[in-house]
């Protein structure tokens, strides 16, 4: 500063200031002016790349637009699985002031709590800041109108309008169609969820989880222009969102209502399947549970209530139900018998059973002289004591395995059981013991290690009333299915798929007939369960939980697990049915339910074919459907009305 | 009381920038204002403009002699104002700065109180000319300035407080204050300030904040650096041509905090762009060069004074707020005079170049 004391001390009360200085105040202007202009010019002409990509993204919003999900029908294109338009919450994090005061305030606004906000936070922690955050799903109008009328105070909240599952009520084929749900994040680490991203909604279980890719489509997005309080202005672009693929459910509605009805009130499972093709016609397993419970997010009470449910709703017993087959797998037992040409030649003296290498093994009854022809609807326990000491375990298990026993079916349904067949190997790999002859006894009744799930046992009688031709069952029409999508799911769900397996005319008459005899011939097990002009025949089982001493037990736990495979017609069936009845006590009982499932199938096959005249239920022609095998002269002469 | 002064010698050419600069005010208002729930107020502006323009001719009729004379009441009167202010003052985001008038006329007494300490602060040190300033007429002059501030500081304004400073500033530099005595002054002042800015009392929670926020606009962008940020943004992204009249995503959508007071030079630069702003300074400083012309040619010493304290108070307000609107400065809340929407401001500013005005126009009358 160019102070100058002489000066200052001559100026005079009426004298000028001397330039000097205000040249001061115009030069410090200048500098203070271009100091600004430096700024300025930093921002606007250095960084203005920077700041205008800066200002897109405040006013540019990447909205995802939600894919309705593809809907499901009934073969008969019934509708089953709908969406419905629902609003959900979501919060941004990158606009949220102070968590401190506004978590509360959501969370008494949204019903929540502020751990619940807090946990969900804490989830996405690793997911990008711009996206979104789900905080509730399917809000009411009121939470809407709260998230309206504070737009200013919390401009973090954002809605967004997707598409909800509705399921059938009651847990209507609830195991069949599965349900949908958030992704969980052990699954988004998983290689098939790859392209998903934290907060989709997926197919948890069922149909919804096997062909998620196709229902679930490609959620498209718009960029809308927003103002700061997060309020859309105007928009820019739209990726439209392509909807999910309608599926057709290979179950008959009304064959699945007559197995939900049969099944009411019961533990257990039924599987209905065309033996043609493998489609399954009906699918049940009970206790069931609410799908729609789960499309929402879970209560935790109704969590609780389906976990500590000693018996396992959310378990699809229809494929995950291993339990011993008990008198069913005699069916296997005698295929095996025929076609080692060892069954025909029997004629074992049956006297409440008979004693085997010292041990003696029982029968129900005192059958007297029993063949193959009435070891069947005997269902006589010292005929096929006898037959499984003759076969031998390895020859039996070979039979069981052919006709897909211990192993998957290959159905298009996840996690489906593979059940257990003993033999000599799987005795020393899981016993490290040798193979006791004596027990293959108890296998030749389907007790002891051998255990069959409901869709192993409806496949393998499949496979033998056809005459040798086992499909892999499956919940979804082929067609419908692209073909690499559906390789893909053939490889995620191996099994025994289709097969043909070696059944003789003659067996395969004589297993057959034998069968029908079950149901029409008084002698047989499921006598009472017999349907006048159907040509109904089947095999009942009462498999024992615990062993033989405790059965008087009034223990509900102890009580047989009831079984029954039968089909329509009795050869080349259009159907068959597999019941588990869990303490049904008796193979009868399920025979019972399996013939009113029978019986609706029929009934609509007549209707449709506009043939309502009670049938004289002709014999089948013995023409199988392996075409290997050349038809016998001598048809069955089953008579119908007994 | 009136004298009658020639018309020719009015400063036609700083009317004419003035003018230049309110148009482009009153268009940025309009702009900024498009899509809110403040729109017309760039008519309100238009108005408040036009009222200043009478006051500015009404004003420029008095001899700034008489201002001079009075001004010691105006003084009394200014103090008398402020305290009224704190006692029946309308209550307004937090703080007491209005007095209502009644028929919806608010009126800030801490603007005009500017423009009385412009004239006392002149009167004072043209008393003193002609002697070395001693450290009691140093303290006497600060006395003088500070006991307003600190009135308007706990309103709490501290924004409008600081502007009386340069007033202060102006007058020790023109009345003589001596180099080793502004070592003093600053050297105690930063002594001070650190103590107090370490026992963190002397600044309220906000303006600790705006300050932290301007240290590091990043640290809150939902908070205090929020409004620093957005400024930011806007200002860079309106590039070397700007995105056009109306066309400021920043400031349409509302992301600029107060676009058409504080921070609508942001808001200008967003759609004007480089040259744009450049053109504003450009306009600034040719009306504070040619303030200081009339300061040159004033016909005696008050007259200078007067002027030189009207650019000291001109400068601060348009160095802190482009300095906060470019991240120079911290938020104060200090409108840019001209520019700014709001009657108190644009009444000061005409007022104050009235008073120019009359300075001018008697020039040759001595």
């Amino acid at each position: 500063m160019e102070l100058n004391p002489q000066t200052e001390l001559t100026l005079g009360k009426n004298e000028k200031l001397p330039t000097g200085k205000l040249h001061v105040a115009q030069y410090l202007i200048a500098a203070i002016l271009l100091v600004l202009s430096i700024g300025l010019w930093r921002l606007e002409v250095v960084s203005a790349d920077n700041f205008r990509a800066m200002a897109e993204a405040n006013r540019i919003r990447k909205v995802p637009v939600m894919a309705p999900r593809g809907r499901l029908f009934d073969r008969e294109g019934r509708l089953l699985v709908d969406n419905y338009p629902s609003v959900s919450c979501y919060i941004l994090r990158e606009q949220v002031k102070s968590f401190g005061t506004d978590l509360p305030m959501i969370a008494s606004g949204l019903h929540l709590t502020v751990e619940q906000i807090e946990a969900a936070l804490k989830k996405y922690q690793t997911a990008p800041k711009y996206q979104p955050i789900p905080l509730k799903q399917d809000i009411t109008p009121d939470e809407q109108a709260f998230i309206e009328a504070h737009r200013n105070e919390l401009p973090e909240l954002e809605t967004l309008e997707e598409q909800r599952r509705v399921y059938p009520r009651d847990g209507f084929a609830a195991h069949l169609i599965g349900y949908v749900g958030e992704i969980s994040e052990e699954d988004l680490n998983k290689e098939k969820y790859a392209f998903y991203l934290p907060g989709n909604v997926v197919g948890k279980s069922g149909v919804e989880a096997t062909y998620d890719s196709l229902l679930r489509g490609v959620d498209g997005s718009r960029d809308v222009i927003v103002n700061s309080h997060g309020k859309e202005i105007g928009h820019l672009g739209e990726t439209m969102a392509q909807p999910g693929k309608d599926l057709k459910l290979t179950i008959d509605l009304d064959v699945q209502m007559a197995a939900e009805k049969a099944m009411e009130g019961k533990n257990g499972a039924v599987i209905a399947m065309d033996p043609h093709t493998g489609e399954i016609l009906a699918m049940v397993s009970r206790p069931t549970f609410d799908p729609n419970q789960f499309a929402i997010r879970l209560t935790k009470s109704y969590w609780n209530e389906i976990l500590t449910n000693p018996n396992h709703p959310l378990l699809n017993k229809a494929i995950q139900a291993q339990l011993a087959p008990g008198s069913t797998f005699k069916i296997i037992m005698s295929y095996a018998g025929l076609q080692e040409g060892v069954a025909q030649l029997m004629h074992v003296p049956c006297n409440h059973g008979a004693t085997f290498y010292g041990h003696y093994f029982s029968c129900d009854r005192n059958h007297g002289m029993v063949t193959i022809d009435t070891a069947i609807p005997y269902s006589c326990d010292t005929f096929y004591y006898t037959l499984a000491d003759r076969l031998g375990i390895d020859t039996i298990a070979r039979y069981a395995t052919s006709v897909g026993l211990a192993q998957k079916t290959g159905i298009d349904l996840p996690d489906e059981a593979t059940g257990n067949m003993p033999s000599t190997v799987w005795k020393m790999k899981t016993f490290h013991e040798r193979w006791y002859p004596s027990e293959a006894m108890s296998v030749g009744i389907g007790q002891g290690a051998v255990t069959a799930t409901p869709i192993q046992l409806a496949r393998a009688l499949s496979g033998i009333a056809s005459g040798g031709v086992l499909r892999r069952p499956h919940v979804v029409f082929t067609d419908e299915v692209p073909a690499d999508e559906l390789e893909a799911i053939h490889e995620t769900f191996p099994g025994s798929g289709e097969k043909t397996i070696p059944l003789s005319t003659q067996n395969w008459q004589i297993l057959t007939d034998a069968m029908y005899s079950v149901t029409s011939s008084p002698i047989g097990t499921a006598y009472a369960a017999r349907l006048e002009g159907i040509d109904f025949a089947g095999k009942t089982g009462t498999a024992d939980i615990v062993s033989g001493r405790d059965k008087s037990s009034k223990n509900k736990d102890t009580i047989p697990n009831a079984w029954f495979v039968g089909m329509t017609p009795r050869r080349n069936p259009d159907i068959v049915v597999a019941v588990l009845w869990e303490h049904g006590y008796w193979g009868n009982n399920s025979a019972r339910l399996a013939s009113g499932i029978i019986n609706a199938f029929v009934a609509k096959q007549r209707k449709r074919e506009n043939n309502i005249k009670i049938a004289q239920a002709a014999p089948v022609p013995v023409t199988a459907e392996n075409a290997s095998k050349e038809a016998s002269p001598k048809a069955s002469a089953a008579d119908v009305s007994n | 009381m009136f004298r009658l002064s020639s018309y020719r010698d009015f400063d036609w050419v700083l009317l004419g920038f003035v003018c230049v600069l309110s148009v482009i005010s009153v268009l940025e208002i309009k702009s900024a204002t498009l899509h809110t729930k403040f729109h017309g107020f760039d008519h309100k502006q238009m108005g408040f403009l036009a009222a200043g323009l009478l006051l500015m001719f009404l004003i420029s009729m008095i001899d700034y002699h008489v201002l001079l004379d009075i001004v010691p009441w105006a003084y009394g009167i200014s103090i008398f104002s402020l305290i009224a202010v704190k006692v029946a003052g309308q209550k307004v985001l937090g703080a007491r700065r209005w007095i209502n008038l009644g028929g919806g006329v608010h009126f800030q007494p801490s603007e005009w109180v500017k423009l009385v300490l412009i004239v006392a602060v002149a009167r004072y040190f043209w008393n003193l000319a002609g002697r070395e300033l001693t450290w009691r007429d140093i303290g006497k002059a600060a006395a003088l300035v500070c006991v307003p501030m600190a009135l308007v500081l706990t309103q709490p304004d501290l924004g409008t407080s600081l502007t009386y400073s340069p007033i202060l500033m102006a007058g020790l530099f023109l009345g003589g204050i001596r180099l080793r005595q502004v070592i003093v002054i600053v050297f105690v002042l930063l002594l001070v300030g650190g103590v107090a800015w370490k026992s963190g009392k002397r600044l309220k929670p906000y303006q600790q904040a705006r300050i932290n926020a301007f240290i590091n606009p990043d640290s809150d962008p939902r908070g205090s650096g929020y409004q620093i940020r957005q400024s930011l943004i806007a200002v860079g992204s309106g590039g070397i041509w700007g995105k056009g009249a109306n066309k400021g995503t920043q400031t349409q959508g509302d992301f600029l905090p107060i676009p058409y007071t504080d921070f609508i030079f942001a808001a200008f630069c967003e759609e004007h762009g480089f040259v744009g702003a450049m053109g504003v300074l450009l306009i600034y400083f040719l009306i504070l060069m040619r303030l200081i012309q009339n300061a040159q040619t004033a016909a005696d010493l008050p007259g200078t004074y007067i002027i030189m304290g009207v650019v000291a108070v001109i400068v601060f307000q348009i160095a802190v707020n482009i300095g906060m609107v470019v991240g120079l400065m911290p938020v104060t809340g200090i409108p840019l005079p001209l520019m700014s929407y709001g009657g108190s401001s644009i009444l000061f500013t005409f007022l104050a170049l009235g008073i120019v005005m009359n300075v001018r126009m008697s020039r040759f009358v001595n």
